[in-house]
């Protein structure tokens, strides 16, 4: 890649970065061991980002699908779902390539140099549904259905999976709150595990929580094919060199399908046509 | 303008579906119940709960 490529990857990451601190401006969580609770949190915001992070000015969409949908008189979440439909429809995925603090993340482990990364394996693609089961098991049906006596259901993706609220709500909590320090047990040791192992995930293979388990991605990439905001291929333009599928770390071909449901939207494939095919 | 404009209808009504569907959702009063989750630690999310 050179060093024109690589500025311009940086700068979506610059991007990442600047909506991450936006979104987790509240400074003073981080030096109280507190979180914000202004009504900004009534809103949610596009990417994974946990409302527990100390820093959260807005809430995280899975989380609060969860809340609604397991909450004892709401049995579907309108708002959080009309929210994502809204968003999805006009960006689609594009909303994980620039707009998600954990992908920020994974991106940039992903920069760490090891001396064997892994593009794709047999069964990455079967894989890849693993995220939309996700989806439907542990953010709709177990909060709806395995509810307790009060008919409340947990948010069991939250709970058991997302290794996002580890990282930015779990681990500065735990560490900034005494009270919280004294409360951790074997749950708080499974989810670290689950974030230690997607961190070293994350050096080998590109992305692989928006690949394999993230229930967000899952929702964005079904408007992806249909959002507003959308790549074309000039069919007279393309050469079929395949740089662009090349180039593409999440194994998407736009000449074949320049809106797969895979697709993050980084504009690797644009950046390296070197026809100028793809807008 | 002329991308938006030539933007598949499809993502246009789903994205004004999303809104009605957001004004419905408000209106039923889930607000308060995304309000009062985000605003309180949540244990199950850090891995306490």
């Amino acid at each position: 890649m050179d060093n024109k490529k690589r500025t311009n990857e940086w700068k979506r990451h610059g991007v990442q970065a600047v909506w991450a601190l936006l979104t987790n401006s509240y400074l003073l969580g981080f030096a109280q061991g507190k979180i914000y609770k202004g009504k900004l949190k009534n809103l949610c915001v596009p990417g994974l980002n946990c409302y527990s992070c100390p820093g959260a000015v807005g809430a995280c969409p899975i989380g609060a699908m969860q809340a609604v949908i397991g909450s004892w008189n709401f049995k579907f979440a309108f708002y959080v779902a009309g929210f994502l439909m809204f968003v999805g429809a006009l960006m689609g995925r594009f909303v994980c390539g620039w707009l998600c603090p954990f992908g920020l993340v994974q991106d940039l482990l992903h920069k760490i140099p090891f001396f064997r990364k892994i593009d794709t394996f047999q069964g990455d693609k079967l894989l890849r549904k693993l995220k939309y089961v996700i989806l439907l098991v542990f953010v709709v049906l177990l909060p709806m259905f395995l509810v307790d006596i009060m008919g409340q259901g947990a948010p069991y993706f939250c709970k058991l999976i997302c290794p996002a609220g580890t990282l930015e709500g779990g681990i500065p909590l735990v560490l900034l709150n005494q009270t919280l320090r004294g409360a951790v047990g074997w749950l708080y040791a499974w989810k670290n595990v689950l974030l230690l192992i997607t961190v070293f995930l994350s050096v080998l293979i590109y992305r692989p929580f928006c690949k394999y388990i993230c229930p967000l991605g899952a929702v964005y990439s079904v408007f992806n094919p249909i959002s507003v905001f959308r790549y074309r291929v000039d069919k007279d333009k393309c050469t079929g060199c395949k740089a662009c599928a090349k180039v593409c770390r999440m194994q998407v071909d736009p000449t074949k399908n320049a809106n797969h449901p895979e697709c993050i939207r980084c504009g690797a494939c644009k950046k390296a046509c070197p026809v100028k095919a793809i807008r | 303008m002329r991308d938006f404009l030539r933007a598949p209808r499809g993502g246009i009504c789903l994205a004004v579906v999303g809104l009605v569907m957001m004004g419905w959702g408000i209106f039923r009063g889930e607000l308060p119940v995304v309000l009062e989750k985000a605003i309180n630690i949540c244990l199950e999310c850090i891995g306490i709960g």
